[in-house]
């Protein structure tokens, strides 16, 4: 079953997009976009790197995403101008990671494929790591979720309830590295935030509960996978961008009917 | 016995001494008040008392199993993030509905269960914050400035309520407030903080303390002592009294 490349990129996509979709809350909530954006672009320094040194890509992914987030979460809170800082360290990371994959002499390396993912191109092990990092995450999500939404709330909220909010936010940006690093494959660098927010956004509208928003996120997150990869077969467009129109359209359609309904 | 004791507290906050020699303990089902100036280092005590604020010196002793409720003093929901108030007090542990309705009965309110956190107004959402620390069964309540953003009678409603679960639940009250006449008339003691303990006792003996004048003026004695000059006046000595007497004149 796994030999046929549209059922693997089906796989790997709702895979992605079920881990996405409730850490994606949390980004939306704590005001995180561009955080999850210096993570996502230091992706791509990660894959020159792995490159070079002939090392896994998904391992060097992992690496530099984890080292900038480490960063960036540890520069917060610290007197920065936080959006400056980040634009900073998120544009550089992407610039510096494009110079540093030219100077690949050797390698024929297909940048597209790292920038906006090439999702029909997953391996069986890829898949098997898309899935291991998904559920990784998943289980980091459900089993600090009271804490992670508690220490969202309020840092000292979450003191007094015996919770250390800087732990919490160490997991979050664990699981942000991870997610950004398995999802290279499938949506690119530009593109993962896309599939963190835009599920998470198009939820708040349906939603009455943290809760019933992550839900709901991750499946409007696997069927934007699902519906997206369909219309790029039917249309021939690129994969991962199709993936992420359909999310757009679906945050239009519960956003604007959220606002009709209540007029 | 006392539930929490600092001994010598020093803080430190991106290199400018917050706190310095704070001695402070509060005992079962006292109310005591923190005064100050803005910048006096009130918030930073309340953060240090709940294990927020690490101390760059001096002891933290809490009473075995101690239980510590605390109200922020704002709390900033992002519009992203819906939140019914049941699902708020169930954060982080869960409590059941009966023991919900509870809470939010003791903090003055009803019926609130199913709205949306951002759907409520300003006295109504201090009182959940009220409630979710009540259901904790706390020995100690800690408030940093509660009526922040409510008008004169709703905060003066919310201090009764406090004065309230004070008296029905015996719970310990710590809190900072800025509403020196309604903080004077409620504590059983006030401290005065402005980076150390200027003055510290009944709402009496800071009230006359030169140091306590020093910092808050004729202004809010003219508060002060209006308040005393219409509930307590006869507890006082005659040379007191007369003194008051012309601060409420001026007031």
């Amino acid at each position: 079953m796994l030999d046929d490349f549209l059922i693997r990129a089906t796989l790997a996509g709702v895979g992605v997009a079920l881990a996405a979709a409730p850490l994606g809350c949390f980004v939306v909530w704590r005001r995180m976009a561009y955080f999850g954006d210096a993570t996502a672009h230091a992706a791509i320094l990660g894959v020159a790197l792995s490159l070079a040194l002939s090392t896994s890509v998904f391992a060097g992914a992992l690496a530099v995403a984890l080292i900038m987030a480490l960063t960036v979460s540890t520069l917060s809170g610290r007197g920065y101008a936080m959006d400056t800082l980040l634009g900073v360290l998120a544009h550089s990371a992407l610039a510096f990671g494009l110079v540093a994959v030219s100077f690949l002499h050797g390698v024929r390396v297909d940048l597209n494929a790292y920038l906006f993912g090439d999702i029909l191109a997953v391996s069986t092990t890829d898949l098997a790591v898309i899935w291991a990092g998904a559920a990784l995450v998943g289980v980091l999500t459900i089993w600090r979720w009271s804490a992670l939404l508690t220490a969202t709330l309020n840092p000292d909220l979450a003191y007094a309830s015996g919770i250390d909010p800087k732990r919490e936010q160490l997991v979050l940006t664990l699981g942000l590295a991870i997610v950004v690093a398995v999802a290279i494959k499938v949506v690119g660098a530009l593109l993962i935030v896309a599939l963190l927010i835009i599920p998470a956004a198009s939820a708040r509208p349906l939603s009455r509960t943290p809760e019933a928003m992550a839900l709901i996120a991750a499946l409007i997150g696997g069927l934007s996978a699902l519906a997206g990869l369909r219309a790029s077969f039917l249309w021939d467009t690129p994969t991962g961008p199709t993936i992420v129109c359909v999310a757009a359209v679906i945050f239009l359609l519960t956003n604007l009917s959220a606002r009709f309904l209540r007029v | 016995m006392s539930l929490i004791t600092l001994t010598n507290i020093g803080v430190r906050l991106g290199g400018h001494q917050a706190l310095s020699h704070v001695d402070f303990s509060i005992d079962e089902g006292e109310i005591v008040t923190v005064v100050g100036p803005n910048g006096s280092g009130k918030t930073t005590l309340l953060r240090t008392i709940i294990g927020a604020q690490k101390t760059s010196s001096g002891r933290i002793e809490r009473a075995r199993g101690l239980r510590v409720g605390y109200v922020p003093q704002s709390l900033s929901i992002d519009s992203t993030l819906p939140l019914t108030v049941r699902r708020f007090l169930s954060l982080p542990l869960r409590h059941s509905g009966a023991a919900m309705e509870a809470a939010l009965i003791q903090a003055g309110v009803e019926g609130l269960l199913n709205r949306q956190m951002s759907a409520l107004s300003g006295g109504q959402f201090q009182r959940v914050l009220l409630a979710r620390a009540l259901l904790k069964k706390p020995d100690l309540l800690i408030l940093d400035e509660p009526t922040t953003g409510l008008d004169q009678p709703g905060s003066a409603s919310l201090y009764r309520q406090i004065e309230q679960v004070r008296a029905t639940l015996g719970t310990a009250i710590l809190m900072v407030s800025h509403e020196l006449h309604v903080v004077m008339s409620a504590s059983d003691r006030v401290i005065c903080l402005n980076g150390h303990v200027c003055c510290h006792g009944t709402p009496e003996i800071v009230a006359s303390a030169p140091e306590y004048r020093a910092l808050f003026g004729t202004g809010t004695q003219g508060a002060l002592a209006l308040y005393r000059h219409d509930h307590d006046h006869h507890h006082h000595s005659h040379a007191d009294h007369s003194h008051e007497h012309g601060a409420c004149d001026h007031a």
